[in-house]
């Protein structure tokens, strides 16, 4: 090969690697712009969930860019041909003691900033109305639709007066919305993208799991784990309303149990 | 010496000259190259029956990819095959097979086979100085007892009611009962009873690994001077051992779950598809047990699988540690720290397994503690990125073909690398947990990563396992399309899964939130199309340098391990010399040493002997 | 015969024309053999310890447990664990047999351990027939399904025992284990232990408590 083509070989093998963090961290910064990012987040804990998120990007994102710059860099300096010897080194104790203390450091720093957020989100329930003993509803994950069931004003989950729906949860906004979720058959994932919510529904498992929405709308609700071949059409709703709104719901949805009780 | 004893495998030798002593008498062709005990052949069987299995798996994927940019549109080509009934439109519970077995076909029939089967059996004797492995016979038992499972994992294909569909995590009661889904039949006890049969296969070969590395090395050759090949496919293989009967035990459980409705992973109380456990039964009239607890199978499933994960990278680790100390003509940085990192991250990829498990309704206190297990696993990680580079600085690098694919494992391994840190904190996962960031993180792992060591290693070794030379310009052809179209493929999930898609959706535009993500689906798919298409260039090369490539000589690359000292393609026996190892692997650029290697039987005043 | 000697095949390593032959380099002082057994121990701890803590997990979490004795017939397992714990003391009195190079002696030893093995397994089917005849099967409850997996798998530890045993004692008595070379029961004796000690950890977790 002559001088010019392994010159131009060796540019080329640099550009093909310098494009991966170029082009890695271009995709990064237009993600949002093109809509491959985060959806807006709706609940009161999400912007502790996105920071950590944001926190973390930014250091494996510096890291990324560090390293293989690095690489490229070596690729491209060290790829001559030459006739003369490499350094003959087998390693250095400083170096190492180096790059093992400081991501050590950073690694630690950074599972110790996950754990009052987690402990928030999944630890701990909030002190509010409803607690995992007397939850707002129960929600049921079956082959392939979401079942809510609302209790009755004594607060049971058994008895004529539950309300029950399907694929269609209708929540209060601002409040700490405490429920249970269950699985009536195999596994399901309750999944909100705009709350940052996602638990797994076991079967034989009765899970309290918690959010506050912070604004009104319909959210989708998604099924995070495989459930079987309707696993892509398990899809629900979550429909956040204002308090009254939300009142004048359940009263109507009681008014039609009453009227078709009474019809039997 | 000459090469006149040596027999050839795979009769590629350069036109007929072959020689047997009169002395050594002569295999049948079924001995040699069938039921053979020679490692080398036994390594060379697994190589191609994992590249045929690789080329499987990845027809899997294109039908994967063609349903997500597509869905429910006619399948070209692989369609009329997989879905003949529908015309070539995939079905729900068609694609959920396919995911299922694109995943398993990848993970238990070609990473882990084409790692430690195909390499770990042709380098070990041959780098250790070893005539063979330390027991022929149970080696070549190894690898027949693959094809039991490869038989059954192609039964399950076609058993009634179709492939398994569980997933390759296969969670009960998906996969447990009947009702639950099609797959869940026949399909899905074939799927258990070849991951048996593939467990024991891999046990075999485990043993025979560490036994032969053990006990069989050179004269000289300590453990400190070994290849980090060695220690990369050591490490694995007690990650085998000690991993992988814990997953054996669980599939029995599955099995008797499903065969003699047992209830180990069935809680009370539960109804799927009109059928209650207790009450309806499959084989007698008692019905199943239940009061078992799905989570069981979680977490025995992922005490392996997640030692998995590092049976499918340290070896690869160790390769593109010796193909880029070879290329770059430098010794390895700090060869001390890479081994015990190797070691480190096996040792920690025991107490890890819980954070595949932070949704799944175990503990969340427990999920701090596997929180803070992971994070300290990226440390090792990281050491051995930092020694790659260190290596590299200051060195003579020869671009070849070997060498780019081991330097882009060390550039995608990076990647890989890094975004685990986001899974491994638990809010983060909270919202990325099983989304395409997931798809995205595994696959620069085990395909950016992994797939692209096995490239570097069949460029490297390709002239010892046949005895000629690959086309390097087809080479570097096939490097570049593998690269750009790896990182088109795989890049943008991690922007996928940040909008939040989730993995084993059959249509994702079903929903509001996903409608908006499908070009840029299209755009993933057709990469991966290209990504296959493109390996044309590496069969084309492979099988024609196989016949054309230019004769090798013994030490084409000029390394200095012990692989290197024998003929190429090496005889029954490996070496035709007496073997002594005076040095460690890596010393290249030896000031005062006229050549710029100085191979590890040379006695060199220059070298320090450990 | 010296260690590394020992531990070199010609006739399975390679044929000496192609390559001298030499010690290897110092590995643990322990025949080749016995170092892949105990590694294949080791998986088939871990093997029983993945079932024996499935069973663990079930058992603590279940709202009710069974007492085995009401189930189980324990006195007449007490006595079958007895003589399994006898075919351990056995078997060490055929490998000592072979190292005097007493062929007799290590052909009686084995056989009686051979006959224990199969007594009990014989037993164990009894108590399998006996199960199943009164309709308690896997799929009755958990207890059950834990109760065969965890004795069934044993059991086919102990068969395997027996098989692997019956060829070791054919191939003493073809006078291929002289007093220099008897690892191979050596190796058979050590799997036999093992099974013998996984079987008293089964009882007791099992049938006792």
């Amino acid at each position: 090969m002559s001088q010019l083509k392994h010159f131009l070989f060796r540019i080329t093998v640099a550009v093909l690697f310098v494009l991966v963090p170029i082009l890695g961290v271009y995709t990064f910064v237009k993600a949002p712009e093109w809509r491959l990012w985060f959806p807006e987040n709706v609940s009161s804990y999400g912007d502790e969930i996105d920071g950590l998120f944001h926190t973390i990007t930014w250091m494996v994102g510096i890291t990324f860019v560090g390293t293989e710059g690095v690489l490229v860099y070596l690729i491209l300096r060290f790829s001559k041909k030459d006739a003369s010897k490499a350094n003959y080194t087998h390693g250095s104790h400083v170096l190492e003691l180096i790059w093992t203390a400081i991501p050590a450091l950073l690694l630690v720093f950074v599972a110790f900033s996950q754990m009052s957020v987690w402990s928030k989100i999944k630890i701990n329930l909030p002190d509010g109305e409803y607690t995992a003993e007397n939850p707002f509803m129960e929600v049921y994950g079956s082959q392939f639709d979401w079942r809510v069931r609302y209790p009755d004003a004594d607060k049971n989950f058994s008895g004529a007066d539950v309300i029950e729906s399907a694929f269609d949860i209708y929540v209060p906004v601002d409040t700490k919305i405490v429920f249970r979720l269950k699985s009536r058959d195999v596994l399901h994932s309750f999944f909100v993208p705009k709350f940052r919510l996602k638990q797994d529904a076991v079967p034989g498992m009765n899970i309290p799991v918690w959010f506050e929405a912070e604004e009104t709308g319909t959210y989708d609700l998604i099924c995070a784990e495989l459930c079987g071949w309707g696993h892509y059409k398990m899809a629900g709703k979550v429909h956040v309303l204002a308090q009254d709104e939300f009142d004048a719901w359940l009263e109507g949805r009681r008014e039609a149990l009453y009227s078709n009780g009474s019809e039997d | 010496m000459s090469n006149a004893a040596i027999a050839r495998p795979l009769g590629l030798d350069p036109a007929g000259t072959v020689h047997v002593t009169h002395d050594h008498h002569e295999l049948g062709f079924l001995r040699k190259y069938i039921f053979s005990v020679d490692h080398k052949v036994i390594g060379i069987q697994f190589l191609f029956t994992g590249l045929i299995m690789l080329l499987f798996g990845g027809l899997m994927a294109m039908a994967v990819r063609w349903q997500l940019a597509w869905p429910w549109t006619q399948m070209p080509i692989l369609g009329k095959v997989l879905f003949p009934e529908t015309g070539g439109v995939a079905t729900p519970e068609g694609y959920t097979m396919l995911f299922t077995m694109h995943g398993t076909l990848m993970v238990f029939f070609v990473i882990i086979p084409l790692l430690t089967g195909t390499f770990g059996n042709y380098l070990i004797p041959l780098m250790i100085g070893a005539p063979d492995m330390a027991f022929p016979r149970l080696n070549m038992m190894g690898y027949w007892f693959w094809w039991p499972g490869i038989v059954c994992i192609l039964l399950s294909f076609g058993a009634q009611g179709g492939g398994p569909a569980a997933g390759w995590t296969a969670y009960p009661p998906l996969s447990t009962i009947e009702a639950a889904a099609p797959g869940s039949n026949w399909g899905q006890n074939w799927w258990l009873l070849s991951l048996t049969f593939v467990g024991v296969s891999s046990m075999m070969g485990a043993v025979n690994y560490v036994t032969t590395i053990v006990k069989m090395r050179a004269p000289g050759m300590g453990f400190f001077r070994m290849p980090l090949s060695i220690w990369g496919l050591m490490i694995a293989a007690l990650l085998q051992l000690f991993a992988l009967p814990v997953l054996t035990a669980a599939s029995f459980m599955q099995l008797f779950d499903r065969v003699f409705d047992a209830g180990f992973f069935t809680p009370p109380d539960i109804i799927i598809n009109n059928f209650s456990p207790e009450a309806g039964a499959t084989v007698d009239s008692v019905g199943n047990a239940t009061g078992g607890h799905p989570l069981l199978w979680q977490h025995l499933f992922w005490f392996y699988s997640h030692p998995a994960v590092y049976i499918m990278v340290l070896p690869a680790m160790g390769f593109a540690s010796d193909i880029i100390s070879v290329h770059a003509r430098k010794p390895i940085f700090g060869y001390k720290p890479m081994a015990y990192s190797m070691a480190a991250i096996a040792g920690l990829g025991f107490i890890v397994w819980g954070h595949h498990m932070f949704m799944s309704g175990m503990n969340p206190s427990v999920g701090l503690v596997f929180m803070t297990a992971t994070m300290m696993i990226a440390l090792p990680s990281a050491i051995k990125v930092f020694n790659w580079l260190g290596t590299l600085w200051g060195s003579r690098i020869r671009l070849n073909s070997a060498m780019l694919f081991a330097l882009a494992f060390v550039a995608m391994f990076i990647i890989g690398g890094l975004s685990g840190i986001w899974m491994a904190s638990t809010p983060p996962d909270i919202y990325i947990h099983d989304t395409y960031i997931i798809v995205a993180h595994f696959h620069y792992v085990v395909f950016a990563g992994s797939v692209m060591a096995i490239f570097g290693s069949l460029y490297h070794w390709f002239p010892k396992m046949f005895g000629r030379m690959m086309n390097e310009t087809l080479g570097k052809i096939h490097f570049f399309g593998t690269f750009i179209f790896t990182n088109g493929v795989f890049y943008m999930m991690h922007q996928l899964g940040l909008a939040g898609l989730m993995r084993r959706t059959a249509d994702p535009y079903a929903y509001e939130t996903y409608a908006h993500l499908q070009p840029m689906n299209q755009f993933i798919s057709i990469c991966a199309f290209c990504l296959l298409g493109w390996q044309i260039f590496f069969v084309v090369n492979f099988f024609g340098s196989m016949i054309w490539g230019k004769r090798a000589p013994r030490n084409p690359w000029k390394a200095t391990s012990l692989e290197w000292e024998t003929p190429s393609p090496p005889g029954h026996g490996n070496f035709d010399k007496e073997l002594a190892v005076y040095h460690g692997p890596y010393e290249y650029g030896v000031p005062g040493v006229e050549a710029d290697f100085v191979p590890q039987t040379q006695k060199c005043e220059h070298v320090s002997a450990h | 015969m010296s260690e590394s000697i020992a531990a070199y095949d010609p006739k399975v390593d390679a044929p000496a024309h192609l390559h001298p032959v030499y010690d290897y380099d110092s590995g643990p002082p322990v025949e080749r053999g016995k170092f892949a057994i105990w590694l294949f121990l080791a998986t088939e701890i871990m093997f029983f310890s993945g079932l024996i803590g499935a069973y663990i997990v079930l058992r603590s979490g279940a709202s009710t447990w069974p007492n085995p004795a009401d189930r189980l017939a324990v006195d007449l397992t007490a006595v079958n664990t007895f003589i399994l714990i006898c075919s351990s003391y056995t078997m060490v009195l055929s490998l000592f047999a072979a190292e005097k190079g007493d062929k007799g002696g290590t052909l009686k030893w084995l056989g009686l351990t051979i006959l224990i093995g199969s007594a009990f397994v014989s037993v164990q089917v009894y108590e399998y027939i006996e199960l199943i005849h009164h309709g308690n099967i896997p799929s009755k409850d958990i207890f059950w399904s834990t109760f065969y997996v965890m004795t069934g798998f044993h059991g086919t530890h102990v068969v395997i025992g027996v098989i692997w045993l019956a060829t070791v004692w054919v191939r003493v008595l073809k006078g291929k284990y002289p007093p220099q070379n008897y690892l191979g029961i050596e190796l058979a004796g050590l799997y036999w232990h093992f099974v013998d000690l996984v079987w008293v950890l089964l009882f007791t977790i099992v049938y006792l408590f």
